[in-house]
């Protein structure tokens, strides 16, 4: 069932482009940010109201989802984040989950709780077939547009400087200020395009989630499944820990309906027996 | 001396008028309905049509009947059941509301009905759509629709149009299994088989999984019941997978292609067959001149299945103590309105005097452009259908 596969992993590199930004905050800086899906949700009304009210078309929507939620991410560990890192994970947690009820509310209040509904554009619709195969053209997209992001985040921290930084950043805050590197900017930058990211994955998944002010709150279960599956000391590991739980809650709910939704979780309590600190977790 | 006589006056003008109001207060003691709804949360957008109808209702034809003057106490519950109740308790005891109104789902309608019966005033559900509602208090009135009522006359039409085979893919919750278990019974009666009956989780939208084993299958339809807001994600997957093309009828509950939001859902939606008791493009005189009142005053909007529901349960209330002369006991309005008909936007609708639910007819509509709009256009009619799940 090959249709079933890929759209498993359609399904999983969605989440992992939404995951990916909690991920970094939560396995580099070590800081619990559960209003990860509130900047998801964001990216997804900026891209459903330029599409409907201003009528631009869905490609040029993506980057403007991705930098009005890096940019209200940067905003928001500027003057929120920031006096929380030294905090306890409850105080972070008390706090970030009070943050997605806020936005809850306010998308409610300023949009309506109305599901936001948009229209691809046509080549983006039906489905293609590739040897026998038939797959929806949207979650081909999908797949290319999300690995591609997969290879530049993966170059960027190994390869660039910045890359290199961080990682010092994280491995050890103090040697790294010894060295000279501005952490605290680093940080900010980080945290800016892990929720760009939350942004853009809430953007390209309008058309398989759907939208409305409940979207945090029904995300959150699934970002956090990726992340604690996948472990946090590198972005392999919540890679394949997506790519795990898109396919097998797609076939679960295919071959075993009666299992349907549960079958994640238990996935997620087997892989945890077995690997507690994660797929991939470091020797730290 | 000037002075005296000038607060003399006053006085004597202000005792005058002080004694008129409580004159005028004396005649018509104001009838207040309370109004609990669902204004804020994931069902905002049933209180906010159920509201406007209410308003257009009372705005169309003033807010005094048989020389009461009618008021309505709005409160919101947020769809909590808990806080349904906390409300109908408060305006019965201290609003002293003479009758309450709206509940948005079916949890809501039955938190207040214990109250209702106890309090002895009239309940009038506009939304909830569950059959069982109107047994739980002698004080319901329902002026919605229910789900088997809808559900059996779309089998019975598949059916007749020569669907042999098909598939129900329903929401997992109260109201999607009551439609499963009724399309299955109803089909099943009529000589048809289904061959497979799925259960979506209602937190998970993405349908591919579903839609994939119904390709499988190759039913001759699937009959579809999800909540509102999730129907226009679910046509669209149904269409990207190739589906509309396939020769697999999509059957749904009018909901799926609900008014309020019809417009929205693109080319997808037109793949649809529905079956319901309500479409903004209902061909009739009072119809077109309900939807475009309803427009003007709520900026354009279309209204909704739940904008008629609460639009005709303002009706009832209206007919209801005209007959009783301004009579507001519990049991005199509501035998009142038990056995009423008249003519609603949706079309002739009555009360049934045995069950006090709704009798009405259902249309089966199929989604087609006109003008560039998207509208639900009615090809077949169901007269006068009784909710089945108590009919026999």
């Amino acid at each position: 069932m090959l249709t079933i596969l890929i759209d498993g992993i359609a399904y999983g590199m969605l989440l992992f482009v939404m995951a990916s930004g909690l991920a970094v905050t939560l396995g580099l800086m070590n800081f619990v940010n559960l209003a990860h899906g509130a900047f998801a949700m964001l990216g997804g009304y900026v891209t459903a109201l330029a599409m409907n009210r201003l009528g631009l078309p869905f490609l040029a929507t993506l980057p403007l989802a991705f930098l009005a939620s890096a940019a209200l991410g940067a905003i928001a560990e500027r003057t929120l984040y920031v006096w929380l890192y030294r905090r306890s994970h409850l105080d972070q947690v008390l706090f970030s989950i009070a943050l997605v009820f806020m936005s809850m509310a306010a998308a409610d209040w300023l949009v309506g709780s109305q599901q936001q509904l948009i229209t691809l554009p046509a080549w983006l619709q039906g489905r293609l077939e590739i040897a026998g195969v038939a797959i929806g053209r949207y979650r081909l997209f999908l797949i290319l547009v999300c690995a591609a992001l997969v290879v530049a985040l993966q170059l960027i921290l190994a390869r660039t400087r910045f890359g290199a930084r961080l990682r010092a950043a994280v491995d050890n805050q103090r040697v790294a200020r010894g060295l000279g590197i501005n952490v605290s900017a680093i940080f900010a930058a980080t945290f800016a395009v892990g929720s760009g990211l939350a942004g853009l994955g809430g953007a390209l998944g309008i058309e398989l989630l759907g939208l409305d002010p409940s979207f945090p709150l029904k995300i959150l279960v699934y970002v956090m499944i990726v992340v604690t599956i996948g472990g946090t000391s590198s972005l392999t590991g919540p890679f394949i820990a997506a790519l795990i739980i898109g396919v097998a809650d797609v076939a679960g709910k295919y071959y075993l309906p009666e299992l349907g939704a549960f079958l994640i979780y238990l996935m997620m309590i087997v892989l945890l027996v077995l690997r507690p600190q994660g797929l991939i977790a470091s020797g730290r | 001396m000037k002075r005296r006589v000038f607060l003399g006056t006053a006085m004597a003008s202000a005792a005058a008028f002080s004694l008129s109001a409580r004159g005028v207060m004396a005649a018509a003691k104001p009838f207040e309905i309370g109004l609990i709804l669902p204004m804020t949360g994931p069902f905002a957008s049933t209180g906010r049509q159920i509201e406007a109808a209410v308003r257009l209702y009372i705005a169309q034809n003033g807010d005094e009947v048989a020389g009461r003057k009618i008021e309505i106490v709005l409160r919101d519950d947020a769809s909590v059941a808990d806080a349904t109740k906390r409300h109908a308790q408060e305006l019965i005891v201290r609003e002293k509301v003479e009758a309450l109104a709206g509940f948005g789902l079916t949890p809501l309608a039955l938190a207040t009905a214990p109250l209702s019966a106890q309090a002895k005033i009239p309940q009038i559900v506009m939304a909830a759509a569950t059959s069982s509602i109107t047994e739980a208090s002698p004080f319901i009135i329902r002026t919605s629709y229910t789900t088997p009522q809808v559900t059996a006359k779309i089998a019975e039409w598949a059916s007749g149009d020569g669907v042999r085979k098909a598939v129900t893919l329903v929401s997992d919750y109260g109201p999607g299994i009551d439609a499963e278990k009724t399309f299955i019974k109803t089909f099943g009666e009529a000589g048809g088989q289904v061959v497979e009956s799925l259960r979506v989780p209602l937190a998970n939208p993405d349908f591919a999984p579903f839609l994939q084993k119904v390709a499988d299958q190759k039913p001759d339809a699937i009959f579809v019941f999800v909540p509102s807001g999730v129907g226009a994600p679910f046509m669209k997957q149904f269409v990207e997978r190739g589906l509309n093309t396939s020769g697999i009828k999509l059957l749904a509950d009018g909901g799926v292609t609900d008014d309020d939001i019809l417009d929205s859902m693109g080319d997808p939606a037109l793949v649809a067959i529905t079956g319901f008791h309500y479409s903004a493009g209902h061909d009739s005189a009072l119809n077109k001149e309900f939807v475009k009142a309803f427009g003007a005053a709520n900026n354009g909007s279309r209204p909704n299945f739940m904008a008629v529901g609460g639009y005709d349960g303002m009706h009832a209330l209206y007919t209801g103590l005209e007959a009783t002369k301004g009579d507001s006991t519990g049991q005199a309005l509501i035998e009142a309105i038990k056995g009423k008909a008249w003519e609603s936007p949706r079309g002739p609708i009555s009360i049934d005097p045995n069950t006090r639910d709704i009798v009405q007819n259902v249309y089966m509509r199929r989604v087609e452009r006109i003008e560039g709009k998207l509208w639900n256009v009615e090809f077949q009619t169901f007269d006068a259908v009784k909710d089945p799940g108590k009919a026999g």
